[in-house]
């Protein structure tokens, strides 16, 4: 696991690790109705070189510091974006923020998603709402280094047409003869002429090689553990399925606790989990 | 913090009087000094500056959900063993700054929380309490990030541990293999021996600066039978030790029986209070608050205390992942005696017993795993 997962040794002080480094606001803009995307640069222009996956700490003043995975390009490491729901105190005010504002960086954290494994191998993507953004990074990556990987296909599922993340993104990736894009909403509205219905109702459909794909699985869990059975039916072996894990995270460097996972501390040992690795903890309620 | 014994600094014997001038020496040498003294009916710990204020002729008696103080027929200065407070509160404060912002025009600073920390003896620890800050030790600052706040006051401790020679009710450290007598970490481990109208200490020094300190204390050259005394009278508190736990395999027993009903069973009676949590040496969850003064132009982020046993532990948006107490309790006790290992190289535990002494409704760690192993579901009495 360490070859594939490995993190990169950079960004914070590991002596000062309650220590953040700030950027500024240089974008904010409005992806739902929930959603927002800002993107961060620091005044020396030196921003932070993370991996598709990773994620930050993100304080602003006098309000608090939550997880928040990146959702930008990794070959940009001169900006940092991340993409939020307002849900929370804090993410609530960070929806406030505006251009110029703070914002206080510790990271990155985590092990990233497995795209040097994935190499010459078909990939599958499967999304489910706000867990697109930390698998968009790998779409990046991916895109531009196409030649190097098999067919790639996403399944993204979003709770109805409103709550689709990255819209026009979306649509133009779609257009691509080199990507296999495929968009659900579990309830349809409006003028909504796309799929209808849970996202692991794709997977069933797909064309790609079992033995030689890679799957990377971001969502609510139930929805990863419904994936998960979909793809085993597909014939992936469990040591091909990658998962990112969600637990309450406190400080993103194994000293609070709270994102205990079994004996893994998701901060640190995840968020991406092989899930041939976790397959025991995953199938345990109330873990 | 480079505390590892060595064990060729020759043993002394220092009379029961002369143990003012040990804390005189660490006074001399610039330390605080932190040792066992009684406030509100308990042996807590807290700054003396004599031996007069040590609780000397007093123990203590412990049980499930009990605990007393009550006199001894003799006047031994460490006649009982460890109360509700343990020594992460010096090194990992219940509730510390951990970082400073300050407004600035259209933006603000960030700064490390201002704090002195003075060298201070740690006197009096016991065996079981002095492997807690070892096992801290591996959490907090060896692995890849390092806590600065623990860093700072670790460096400057001065350990004086003592050899249990009396064990109390809930103690199980043979069990955890981390006392009766102290094998390493500290600078003076002192043993008390109080026989035929006799009162001594055998001191021995761990380390250089120990051996330094010690030298400023009147005594003499230890006798092999004061040293087979010694021994004995650790050994003999060892044999007195009544609880156990069985440690073989213990990991993949306790990963193997994550759905055994003895979760439920001991749920019915766990008040999911915490106490557990907050008198262990070794538990270190930690939420971190944020405040801002009354102006708004500087915000403090401060670490506190947290619980795996309160529901905010687990929550994340939509609901709290342990919602129940029996995943609570088992996630505590999981991860103390089996998960630890995984993450951090050894038990979580040490055997002190006080998570069975301050349970207010007297649950017994050392019982629910021995239910859990033995696969026996019994109903108890709350």
């Amino acid at each position: 696991m360490a070859t594939t997962l490995e993190k990169i040794k950079e960004g914070l002080d590991r002596s000062q690790p309650w220590m953040p480094n700030l950027f500024r606001v240089e974008r904010i803009r409005k992806e739902t109705y929930d959603t927002f995307t800002f993107d961060l640069e620091t005044s020396d222009g030196a921003g932070c070189a993370f991996q598709p996956g990773q994620f930050n700490m993100l304080y602003i003043y006098g309000v608090g510091e939550v997880p928040i995975s990146i959702s930008g390009d990794p070959k940009n490491s001169r900006t940092l974006v991340h993409t939020i729901r307002a849900v929370g105190t804090v993410t609530k005010n960070m929806r406030q923020l505006k251009r110029g504002d703070l914002v206080g960086v510790r990271g990155p954290f985590g092990r990233p998603w497995p795209v040097e494994d994935a190499k010459g191998h078909d990939v599958i993507i499967v999304a489910g709402g706000i867990g697109l953004a930390p698998l968009r990074p790998v779409i990046y990556h991916l895109l531009a280094h196409r030649e190097q990987y098999g067919k790639i296909i996403l399944h993204y599922g979003a709770r109805t047409p409103d709550d689709i993340l990255f819209r026009q993104e979306l649509e133009t990736w779609r257009a691509r003869f080199d990507f296999d894009v495929q968009v659900t909403v579990d309830r349809s509205t409006g003028s909504w002429q796309g799929n209808v219905g849970v996202v692991t109702l794709l997977i069933p459909k797909a064309t790609f090689d079992p033995l030689q794909t890679i799957a990377m699985v971001c969502g609510p869990e139930i929805m990863m553990r419904f994936t998960v059975l979909e793809l085993l039916k597909r014939d992936l072996t469990e040591e091909n399925i990658f998962l990112s894990g969600e637990r309450n995270m406190k400080c993103g460097i194994g000293h609070c606790g709270h994102c205990q996972f079994g004996h893994l501390f998701v901060c640190n040992d995840g968020p991406v989990f092989r899930y041939s690795d976790t397959a025991d903890l995953f199938k345990k309620r109330e873990i | 913090m480079n505390n590892s014994a060595k064990n060729d600094y020759p043993p002394g014997l220092i009379r029961a009087d002369d143990l003012e001038h040990l804390l005189k020496a660490l006074g001399a040498g610039g330390f605080r000094i932190q040792a066992p003294v009684i406030r509100d009916q308990s042996i807590v710990i807290d700054e003396i500056k004599s031996a007069g204020e040590l609780p000397a002729g007093w123990t203590d008696e412990q049980n499930r959900g009990h605990y007393r103080i009550k006199r001894r027929s003799d006047n031994a200065y460490f006649g009982y063993v460890v109360g509700p407070y343990s020594w992460k509160k010096f090194l990992f404060p219940p509730s510390t700054a951990i970082l400073e912002a300050k407004r600035t025009g259209n933006g603000f600073q960030v700064s490390a929380a201002a704090e002195t920390v003075s060298p201070t003896a740690f006197f009096g620890i016991r065996p079981c309490d002095l492997r807690a800050l070892q096992i801290l030790d591996r959490v907090l600052i060896g692995s890849e990030y390092r806590d600065p706040i623990y860093q700072k006051r670790r460096e400057q401790i001065l350990i004086v541990a003592v050899n249990c020679t009396e064990p109390g009710g809930n103690c199980f450290c043979t069990s955890m293999e981390s006392g009766p007598g102290a094998a390493e970490g500290y600078d003076i481990v002192l043993t008390e021996m109080i026989d035929a109208g006799q009162h001594n200490f055998l001191a021995q020094a761990g380390t250089e600066r120990g051996n330094l300190i010690l030298q400023q204390v009147p005594s003499e050259k230890a006798t092999s039978d004061a040293l087979k005394s010694a021994a004995e009278a650790v050994q003999m508190a060892a044999r007195k030790i009544s609880k156990k736990i069985d440690t073989a395999d213990i990991k993949e027993m306790l990963y193997a029986n994550a759905e055994h009903p003895r979760w439920e069973d001991v749920a019915k009676q766990c008040l999911s209070c915490a106490n557990c949590t907050l008198v262990c040496p070794t538990c270190f969850c930690a939420n971190i608050d944020d405040y801002t003064d009354l102006t708004g132009e500087t915000a403090t982020r401060v670490r506190r205390w947290d619980s795996c046993f309160t529901l905010d532990h687990s929550y994340i948006h939509g609901g709290s992942i342990r919602s129940s107490v029996r995943a609570r309790y088992r996630q505590w006790l999981t991860h103390k005696l089996a998960a630890w290992h995984d993450q951090f190289g050894s038990s979580g535990c040490v055997g002190c017993g006080r998570c069975i002494t301050w349970c207010p409704s007297g649950i017994d760690i050392t019982e629910e795993v021995a239910a859990i192993r033995s696969g026996t579901v019994k109903a108890k009495a709350i």
